[in-house]
């Protein structure tokens, strides 16, 4: 047996970690585990003030549980790539390891009120779309799919927090032993 | 349809190559990088990239401009994306100049990003598509559009293109489904005579008398029906080619006619007293052995010989195994776009299948095969499961036991009854099965007399 580790690093919300745990188990169909994850100062740009999200990936691959189908890794940190100014998250296509980024998420992030439900709405939809990556799916063309590219939180709030059919049908027939 | 189109990111720095590049694999396109100038040329020559993603500060003697420059030289088709860290309006002015569609200061916006590229792979589409039609449209095929890195093939189109230029008739030999038409038509257009019409012409489709008013017109009155005089093949093809395609089939009769236009460049319309003229280059093309049609005395030799002054074989695609990945590759990205279906790839397990199959009905079957397939596939590439039907034929064709002892009339007019039965008499799913065209069906059916 194998299965989906979830982790967080040491300042993500424990509360919202949980809930987005529950509910992937629910919607892939893996049995997920948690796993403690250390901090990510170590990626850490001061020039941009910002994490750099692919030292983070390596560092997860490297953590791996031996049992770990995949790894995908949930931060409060701001994450970028140097080509881009952020990236919500990251995961290698196919690969073990993704990292999901709440900082970008949240309200506050833009001037707004805290809102924890809108909050956890947003994480389910981007850990999706991260698994969804790991497990070799792509960028879907179906704006309401949560594999959809989003590179604003306006799009995120316009996808579902679920998998078109044939994106589902695809994930369905990954090799789950592998 | 994103993976058909491939990326390269050209940058120095490592983790902005793979950053990119993995980015972009995320939305479905093929990716590759290179290091410097000299690698992304190296890869370029190797690979059709549609997009480049060129940095403009590369060390080694050879920027992002130059790199940029060299590429525009091999492909003068591809969309160069210029990307620098130092924004400078002289640079972006210089990039533009020397022919970058777009100027990108890193970091940008993912936004900014995704939608370059969208934009550039919607354009691509476009154009790929108007080509594609506009080749449907006017059909100018050209030797450059027959696929293979077979040697025996690439023998084939180096004779072809040489032999394209002059007037000599051409005998093209191959079994149905091998692309002779095709062979035909690219000889046509790469000669002088491409501005000049190319008449096709399926001698099998149809009876004697009806070939001979077919290929050299009539006048009026010359049979019942023939209310008006009308120009047949030869006539409509003065000046340009005429493609005669199963000439084996033709009659005695015809054969001599031809013969008369092949050593007289002249001839007489059905009923017509008055002797026609014309410029025609002939290219006849037969699946059938022409040599032992005359050993046998069903063809003539005087004609064989008049009509063989170039003969060009066209091999089997079972003897041009390494082929069948291209043209499933091929058939595959062609009927993405016009299926509307976006399917990443074939995957190993399906081209084992492919390439263990022994085609009877060669490129032809080859490209219905794939067709099927993605009609029925419901995942992001081809499998094993897409094309067991191939299997189920193979499986087949290894239990059926040679029916010794009969002609290979009648052996071929029970395939066609069986085939005909299989498909509750659908010519044209029939003609695709057996691999040949749907007018020899119709000729088949008629010589051995088969009820439908």
């Amino acid at each position: 047996m194998r299965y989906l580790y979830v982790g967080g690093t040491p300042e993500t919300d424990r509360q919202a970690l949980t809930a987005i745990r529950g509910r992937v188990e629910t919607d892939l169909g893996v049995a997920v585990r948690e796993v403690e994850l250390p901090d990510v100062e170590f990626a850490f740009d001061a020039g941009r003030g910002q994490y750099a999200s692919i030292p983070v990936l390596e560092m997860l691959n490297r953590l791996c549980p031996v049992d770990a189908l995949k790894l995908l890794a949930v931060t409060e940190r701001d994450l970028f790539i140097p080509v881009l100014t952020f990236v919500f998250g990251q995961a290698q296509l196919g690969g073990r390891a993704g990292v999901v980024s709440l900082a970008r998420l949240r309200q506050e992030f833009y001037g707004l009120e805290r809102d924890d439900a809108v909050l956890l709405e947003r994480a389910h939809k981007e850990v999706l779309h991260e698994t969804g990556h790991l497990f070799g799916l792509v960028h879907c063309a179906e704006r309401r799919c949560a594999m959809s590219l989003a590179t604003s939180v306006r799009q995120i709030d316009l996808k579902d927090a679920a998998l078109c059919a044939p994106c589902s049908a695809r994930l369905r027939r990954y090799p789950r032993e592998s | 349809m994103k993976a058909h189109w491939q990326i390269l990111v050209v940058d120095d720095e490592e983790v902005m190559c793979e950053s990119l590049a993995a980015w972009l694999r995320e939305d479905g396109y093929g990716v590759d990088t290179a290091a410097s100038g000299r690698e992304a040329l190296e890869k370029a020559q190797k690979k059709d990239y549609a997009i480049y993603f060129v940095d403009l500060k590369m060390p080694g003697g050879m920027d992002g401009i130059e790199t940029m420059m060299q590429i525009r030289r091999l492909h003068p088709e591809a969309s160069i994306i210029i990307i620098t860290a130092y924004a400078t309006v002289d640079t972006a002015i210089t990039a533009m100049k020397e022919g970058a569609q777009e100027y990108i200061v890193k970091p940008c916006n993912p936004e900014e990003i995704s939608l370059l590229v969208s934009r550039i792979v919607k354009v691509k589409n476009l154009q790929r598509e108007n080509t594609i039609l506009r080749k449907k449209l006017t059909r100018q095929y050209s030797v450059h559009d027959v696929i293979s890195k077979n040697g025996k093939m690439q023998d084939v189109l180096r004779l072809a293109s040489d032999v394209a230029s002059l007037r000599s008739t051409v005998l093209i030999q191959g079994e149905s489904g091998t692309g002779k038409e095709l062979i035909a038509r690219s000889l046509h257009n790469a000669g002088e005579r491409a501005a000049k019409p190319f008449v096709a012409v399926s001698c099998a489709a149809l009876t004697e008398t009806l070939l001979e008013s077919e290929l050299f017109g009539y006048e009026k009155g010359a049979f019942t029906g023939a209310a008006q005089q009308r120009r047949g093949k030869f006539e409509t093809a003065d000046g340009g080619t005429i493609f005669l395609d199963e000439i084996g089939d033709i009659s005695a009769k015809l054969q001599v006619d031809l013969l008369r236009v092949l050593q007289d460049r002249s001839f007489y319309r059905v009923g017509g007293s008055e002797e026609v003229k014309v410029d025609v280059r002939v290219v006849a093309a037969t699946h059938v052995n022409l040599q032992l049609a005359v050993a046998e005395g069903k063809f003539r030799e005087d004609l064989y010989y008049r009509l063989n002054v170039i003969q060009i074989r066209i091999p089997p695609l079972r003897e041009r195994r390494e082929d069948i990945p291209l043209l499933a590759d091929h058939f595959l990205e062609r009927l993405s776009h016009e299926l509307g279906k976006d399917i990443g790839g074939i995957s190993q397990g399906a081209l084992k299948i492919l390439m263990d199959y022994h085609w009877p009905g060669n490129v032809r079957e080859l490209e219905n095969a794939v067709e099927r397939a993605m009609v029925t596939c419901r995942g992001p590439n081809l499998t094993e499961e897409d094309f067991s039907f191939l299997q189920q034929n193979s499986a087949a064709g290894k239990t059926w036991a040679v029916p010794a002892g009969m002609t290979m009339n009648e052996m071929e007019k029970l395939l066609i009854t069986a085939t005909l039965q299989r498909t509750g008499g659908n010519i044209k799913e029939s003609a695709s099965i057996m691999g040949i065209d749907r007018s020899t069906l119709y000729e088949k059916i008629k010589k051995y007399e088969i009820p439908r």
